[in-house]
């Protein structure tokens, strides 16, 4: 008997001192997040929530981006492109597997493409393929992509989540099982709650240093803060309460990222609604918005001023902050030029991120100051898209435009704010023929010039992504050059 | 008996009908595309087309509303248009923690409505009673959410003793379930247990004033006696309806509470369907609550006369 219980005790504390083993090389992570996806199948919704959990982890395209934005080879390990632009030969990696156990080849690749470009294709990024004209199976480690048109951006816009790598025999199931090539497994989904992963032991390159991986979706801002502080999260990605970070900051168990996302936050404005048609008004807009106080009071700090539509952190990015800068006198003195001498009125629909909401209670303060009445009204995003963005109902708005380089929005003359420039439309062809990265450089950089000289748009700032973590995590992504959490180097300090 | 049974059923089917004509229109004059939600603003026309069609959006709304309908009757709720999966399950799903969480919270509150109540009442005027009609004022007063996060600064954040939010999953077990549901529960139930207190505390009072109770103390029954055999059971009228609004609220109103700890429950599924314009899934909870709400009033009808033989004859 004694011996028995003897046993017992001695198993006990093995059993104790190997949790411990485990507990001092840790390799599971919590991560925290607001939003949770709707499904997740990555190339049928917009939800950047779908990416955040799966892009990178689960899923794969043939090219990815890296932390600073950059495009790498991805499922392709390298590309040729014809002379003319025109053609692209993807030689794809060996020995890819899908997560089902098939294998991951040219096949896969044509079928992943034909499904986004389709007829009936639910693809919300599908004008990412409208110039592909053909694809073609050469082998099964080598396909090539015919386009109809030279498109100086192809490989940029394979790396985007809505281009990743799919298979066929997995494609019904996709959007509650995800079947992906990633270095991470999903592994369970109970909604409204969670997500788990598991590392990809069969992953085809550098392996996962995390075994498990689950993200928890906190969409309160007071719950967010709560659940970081009693450790019940690990890292929390776009962190919504920028009020405490400082209090983060000086806590020596946390430490908080600040980096750059691709999210142009600025005040929209309906091009084709008198009064906002005349360029004056326009301008005295961008003089009348004091853009610091703005960050300042909506993001506590945390952003930085733009003067046109460009990412600041992006090479090709020119600094034109100068051409708006605050001054309300100028501001009144162009209403007055404009025929407004004593302002007028007008609608302001606000979103409900809270750098809208916020945002949005100083521009209106500010632009009162020159004599322009903005009514504020708040709306759920559901709204927002019906009226605002759909039906061009409206004055000025307030949105954060995430999507990487972006710019071209300004050569469709039917996009929300209806800018309507011949000269900005002939830019942008220009810029999808061009291969030659000096000369896309120039494009890009013409066409940042050209939005600001036309005041389009209020210029407000770049969102700043902002990352919580407990001090011991390594690895994480400080910037966002997409909508990301790219766990696959992420790891614990001993 | 019989024929008030087959009279409230029949309410009960006509109560169900109206509401939900009134859900649905109520929804259809909401602007909002659930298509649009879901492709975001680089959607082309054509893909909202495909997707539009794809979840049976583009037919008329009399011929949307009898789909649903004659789907509900089927037992069928339909597929969710963001999640893409059928609503019954999704329902299924958050009813293991939205019911759990409800009983959890009403039990809370009984337990303490209960005692405190009778002890309030037993003792009229005295301190105790004055301090408990105090606490449950202030109980009454105070936002229960706000109270959650107050709960969640001392409990998660500083003792560690709870999660700070968040469903382990009954899959981890049962005390782990519980465990995450405790301080939700005990939120919910603060104002419910005050109110609960009140009315179970006035009630008794009144009971105790009857001439019947009067006549018994006379004939010697001792203070405490006339309380449990003959004040208690009558005093419960008040206190069973009471305790039936209480639940039907808790099921469906602790939208708040479910975001502060954010829980996996009914409310918070509702939310997150309103904003993303699922429209199937909020037409098929809110009738699913509508239903619960006449059900418990049925339910305690019936408890009525469990209580108080004398409502059995009425019917």
């Amino acid at each position: 008997m004694f011996s028995k219980w003897m046993s017992r005790a001695t198993l006990g504390a093995l059993t104790l001192a190997a949790t411990m083993g485990i507990a001092s090389a840790k390799s599971t992570i919590t991560v925290g997040m607001q939003l949770e996806p709707p499904h997740l199948d990555p190339t049928s919704a917009a939800a950047g929530a779908i990416d955040s959990v799966l892009y990178a982890n689960v899923f794969e395209g043939l090219t990815r981006f890296g932390p600073d934005g950059s495009v790498n080879p991805g499922l392709a390990e390298s590309w040729e492109i014809s002379e003319d632009g025109l053609t692209y030969t993807f030689k794809l990696r060996e020995g890819v597997k899908f997560h089902d156990g098939t294998d991951m080849n040219a096949e896969d690749v044509k079928f992943s493409l034909d499904r986004a470009r389709a007829e009936d294709s639910v693809n919300a990024q599908k004008a990412l393929f409208e110039g592909i004209k053909d694809i073609e199976v050469v082998d099964p480690l080598t396909v090539k992509v015919t386009l109809s048109k030279p498109n100086g951006s192809f490989l940029f816009n394979m790396a985007w989540g809505d281009a990743v790598i799919v298979a066929p025999e997995s494609i019904d199931g996709i959007k509650e099982k995800p079947v992906g090539t990633g270095a991470f497994v999903f592994e369970s989904w109970l909604q409204g709650d969670r997500i788990e992963l598991a590392k990809n032991a069969e992953y085809w390159g550098e392996p996962a240093k995390l075994e498990h991986v689950t993200f928890k979706f906190i969409s309160d801002p007071t719950a967010a803060f709560a659940s970081v502080m009693a450790e019940d999260v690990d890292v929390f990605t776009a962190f919504p309460a920028p009020e405490n970070l400082p209090q983060f900051e000086a806590d020596p168990r946390f430490q908080v990222l600040v980096g750059s996302t691709e999210g142009e936050t600025i005040l929209s404005t309906n091009n084709k609604m008198p009064p906002f048609d005349n360029v004056k008004v326009r301008e005295a807009l961008a003089h009348a918005i004091d853009r610091q106080a703005i960050i300042d009071g909506a993001m506590f700090g945390y952003g930085t001023p733009i003067g046109t539509h460009f990412a600041p952190h992006n090479p090709d990015y020119v600094d034109l902050t100068g051409m708006n800068a605050y001054d309300p006198e100028k501001a009144k003195a162009l209403l007055a030029e404009a025929g407004y001498p004593d302002g007028f009125k007008t609608t302001l629909k606000l979103p409900p991120p809270s750098y809208a909401r916020r945002g949005g209670e100083i521009i209106a303060a500010q632009l009162a100051a020159v004599g322009i009445e903005a009514e504020i009204t708040n709306m759920e995003w559901g709204l927002w898209l019906e009226l605002v963005f759909s039906n061009k109902d409206y004055g000025l708005t307030i949105v954060s435009h995430t999507e990487p380089m972006d710019i071209g929005i300004y050569a469709r003359p039917d996009y929300y704010f209806q800018y309507d420039s011949a000269e900005a439309q002939g830019l942008m062809a220009k810029l999808s023929e061009t291969t030659d990265p000096a000369a896309r450089s120039g494009i890009l950089k013409e066409m940042q010039e050209l939005i600001a000289k036309d005041y389009v748009n209020g210029y407000l700032f770049q969102l700043a992504a902002l990352t919580v973590a407990k001090a011991g995590v390594q690895g994480l992504w400080a910037n966002a050059p997409t909508q990301a959490t790219d766990l696959t180097a992420v790891s614990w300090v001993d | 008996m019989g024929r008030f049974l087959i009279r409230r059923l029949l309410g009960l089917i006509v109560a169900l009908a109206v509401a939900s004509v009134v859900i649905f229109l109520c929804l259809e004059v909401v602007p909002g595309d659930p298509a649009a939600y879901m492709l975001g603003v680089n959607a082309r026309p054509d893909t909202l087309a495909a997707l539009r069609a794809e979840l049976g959006l583009d037919g008329s709304a009399v011929q949307r509303y009898f789909d649903w309908i004659g789907g509900m009757l089927r037992g069928d709720f339909g597929i969710s248009y963001t999640y893409r999966t059928p609503v019954s399950g999704m329902i299924v799903d958050r009813m293991w923690v939205s019911l759990p969480l409800a009983l959890y919270a009403l039990g809370l509150s009984v337990a303490i409505a209960f005692p405190a109540g009778i002890w309030a009442a037993s003792r009229r005027g005295s301190a105790a009673d004055l301090g408990v009609m105090g606490v449950t004022q202030l109980g009454v007063a105070v936002p229960n959410f706000w109270f959650a996060m107050l709960m969640v600064l001392l409990f998660a954040i500083k003792l560690r003793w709870f999660p700070s939010g968040g469903f382990a999953g009954w899959d981890e077990g049962l005390f782990a379930g519980l465990k995450s549901l405790t301080l939700p529960a005990i939120a919910l139930a603060l104002p419910q247990a005050s109110i609960l207190t009140r009315v179970m505390r006035s009630s008794l009072l009144d009971t105790l004033g009857e001439d019947y109770i009067r006549t018994a103390r006379a004939k010697g029954v001792s203070r405490r006696r006339a309380i449990w055999a003959h004040g208690l059971r009558n005093a419960l009228i008040p206190v069973l309806t009471i305790i039936g609004l209480q639940f039907s609220f808790l099921l469906a109103g602790a939208i708040i509470i479910e975001n502060v700890f954010y829980l996996p429950g009914l409310g918070r599924l509702v939310f997150q369907a309103i904003s993303s314009r699922d429209l199937i899934v909020v037409e098929s909870v809110v009738l699913l609550l509508v239903f619960a709400v006449i059900a418990v009033n049925f339910a305690v009808d019936m408890a009525y006369g469990l209580v108080d033989p004398r409502l059995r004859g009425r019917r």
